[in-house]
């Protein structure tokens, strides 16, 4: 989906594991104020046609991020600023290192490049957790049926279908929703931060249960000539829970003329 | 009215004496209210009983989160608080409680967010209920639909794999000769009744089938397997067509004479190299079976039509129709089953695709090639999406057009 206004520059928002694009809802309007905003949803979550999911593809953030790459070449508007909340920071970093034309600018929203304890690294989490997540996804899916995707997933022109079921947004096949927790909280992609040469911009916020304190300023440091933003607010999802002060970030950082 | 024993009964009015306080604190159900950041503001006693902590070491100090296994953690961030910051509220979400002691225990949680007088919200208010007898239940629930989605997967991969065993895997390469197929399988459960082959003969010559066994499942494979090695058995001790029908139609009406009748529709074709003008001379018998279309070099199209066969292994002398005809260069042979002609179209009253409109699309193609045609069919099946309900099989022959000959080998 594309809003805003037209002929500004573009601020491109993806969404991490859980939702789908609905998470940007209440910082859309400020955005769309300065920008020309393109919201999409990951293959497999929200409206986005689940027949182009595949196992093998979207095993690794790889595949996501060739959808990424995909996107900006078809919309050919320029360099984008891409915005990445949770995963989505991972995958835009690994599209920016591959092909850094496409992108202005990087803002990392709330993002952790490893999620697994390792040494002297602090992700927070250690496999048997993300175990725990993966059975926490399954007792959550009882209700899902092979019968009720079409009516949630397969009818991208009948969104008011969707919309009758409540926490809709959230729902995806739970194949697909095991698939992306994996590739998500298994993946390290500490390596490939050194590898980003776009202006980036990380924003953490002070009290995170999924990317713990520390974790922020790694990615900042790890980035050459990042900047990291501390947003005073709780929990993973500050568009949700802090969505003026988050705007302000984007806005502040991707406005500027460099 | 006044009851005997009204006066051992404590009045309602007594029993509803119990305080507010009272009702929430002990209510069959914990309750919870916390700040929008999740920071517990208030909590009953019935919850601290289960979770066994002190009041004050949670109020004020803990988060719900906090409450959570790791992985109920990751979901409660991922998901629940989403969900609940943008509809406000969210319900019947199963989560983990992890108690002082380290025990765990399964719940149900529902929260609302309470909003002020200007729409603002407030704080979340949640109830959470206990639902150790539900989730093995579910676990249980959950074990036999992996079991049965595991069923399921094996089924179907032997499905394909007997499918693969009706089917050549691949068509041989005739002198002189281009050969396309395809097969269009209605159900990933049941193996389908469709066939085709095409074998070589003594001298040069050729057979080839295609049919339509009656049925679906394991009982229609059996079948299927069966109409195979006889047509090819029988077409090597006498490759006249119809003699390889009748000889079909005896082991069918024999074969199932003390059980419920098996019978299928089939063409069989005997394909003999013309030395002298080239292309193939073609003898076909059929049974029953929808006619064969040959899409001529001149761009007409004729129906090669065998009335009144009659279907095979029905009738201990069933009637065999046959007809004769040449394969020149540039003409394709076409044979299809009627799950192409049955299949409903699209729009306005969903009629069957029919006779005439496959007839009107070969004439549009013609001249064409094997491979041509089945590339448009395939679109076309395609296009019938849900409308196509059956097995279909279609086999094209053509022999190339004068000029582009390949060199036979």
């Amino acid at each position: 989906m594309i809003t805003g206004r037209e002929g500004a520059p573009v601020v491109m928002l993806a969404h991490g594991f859980g939702c789908d694009q609905n998470m940007w809802r209440l910082v859309v309007p400020a955005l769309a104020r300065e920008f020309t905003v393109v919201l999409f949803d990951h293959v497999g979550a929200g409206r986005s046609d689940l027949s182009a999911w595949n196992p093998r593809r979207y095993a690794t953030l790889d595949g996501y991020a060739e959808d990424v790459v995909e996107i900006c070449t078809e919309l050919a508007v320029g360099p984008v600023t891409f915005v990445g909340h949770s995963v989505s920071s991972m995958i835009g970093v690994l599209a920016a290192a591959r092909r850094p034309e496409l992108f202005a600018r990087l803002v990392l929203l709330t993002p952790s490049p490893c999620y697994l304890e390792d040494g002297d690294y602090h992700g927070g989490f250690s496999a048997a957790d993300i175990d725990e997540l993966l059975a926490s996804l399954e007792s959550n899916y009882l209700g899902w049926s092979a019968t009720m995707a079409p009516v949630i997933m397969g009818n991208p022109d009948r969104p008011e279908l969707g919309e009758e079921l409540t926490n809709s947004f959230c729902r995806t096949d739970p194949d697909i929703a095991r698939s992306f927790a994996r590739a998500t909280f298994l993946s390290d992609n500490r390596a490939d931060l050194g590898r980003v040469r776009v202006p980036t911009l990380v924003v953490e916020c002070s009290n995170d249960a999924i990317a713990p304190t520390g974790v922020g300023a790694f990615v900042q440091a790890s980035i050459p000539g990042s900047e990291l933003v501390t947003l005073t607010a709780t929990g993973h999802c500050p568009q949700l829970s802090a969505p003026e002060a988050t705007a302000a970030a984007i806005v502040a950082f991707a406005g500027t003329g460099r | 009215m006044v009851c005997a024993d009204s006066d051992d009964q404590i009045p309602f009015a007594a029993l509803l004496e119990d305080s507010l306080e009272d009702l929430y604190d002990n209510a069959p159900c914990g309750y919870l209210s916390t700040l929008l950041d999740g920071q517990i503001a208030k909590i009953n006693a019935t919850l601290l009983g289960w979770l066994g902590y002190r009041r004050e070491e949670l109020v004020g100090r803990r988060r719900f989160a906090d409450l959570l296994t790791v992985g109920g953690r990751i979901y409660h961030e991922t998901h629940f608080a989403p969900l609940l910051r943008m509809q406000g509220e969210i319900s019947g979400i199963a989560l983990e409680l992890k108690a002082a002691d380290g025990t765990r225990l399964p719940v149900l949680v529902t929260s609302t967010v309470r909003t002020g007088g200007d729409g603002q919200p407030l704080l979340i208010r949640t109830t959470i209920f206990d639902a150790r007898d539900r989730r093995a239940y579910e676990t249980e629930l959950l074990r036999a639909r992996q079991e049965s989605e595991r069923e399921r997967g094996r089924l179907q991969r032997l499905t394909t794999s007997l499918q693969r065993t009706l089917l050549p895997p691949v068509l041989p390469p005739v002198p002189g000769l281009e050969v396309a197929a395809h097969y269009h399988i209605a159900s990933l459960d049941e193996v389908g009744g469709d066939f085709y082959d095409l074998f070589p003969l003594a001298a040069g010559t050729w057979g080839l089938f295609l049919g339509d066994v009656r049925g679906k499942g394991a009982a229609a494979a059996a079948v299927t397997s069966l109409v195979r090695y006889t047509l090819r058995a029988a077409a090597v001790y006498d490759p006249d067509p119809a003699a390889v029908l009748a000889n079909l139609n005896t082991v069918l009406c024999t074969e199932y004479r003390d059980y419920e009748p098996r019978f299928c529709t089939v063409i069989f074709g005997l394909l003999t190299p013309d030395a002298d003008a080239g292309g193939f001379t073609l003898a076909l018998a059929s049974g029953g079976h929808p006619p064969a279309l040959l899409l001529r070099a001149d761009g007409t199209v004729a129906s090669l039509s065998t009335p009144g066969g009659q279907l095979i292994g029905v009738l201990p002398d069933a009637r065999i129709s046959t007809t004769r005809g040449r394969l020149a260069a540039g003409d394709t042979l076409l044979l299809y089953t009627d799950g192409l002609t049955e299949a409903r179209t699209a729009g306005a009253g969903q009629r069957r695709y029919g006779d005439d409109a496959l007839f009107d699309l070969a004439a549009g193609l013609a001249p064409t090639t094997a491979a041509a045609t089945v590339d448009t069919l395939v679109g076309l099946l395609n296009g019938f999406g849900d409308g196509l309900d059956d097995d279909t099989a279609i086999l094209a022959l053509s022999v190339p057009a004068e000029g582009r000959r390949r060199p036979s080998t």
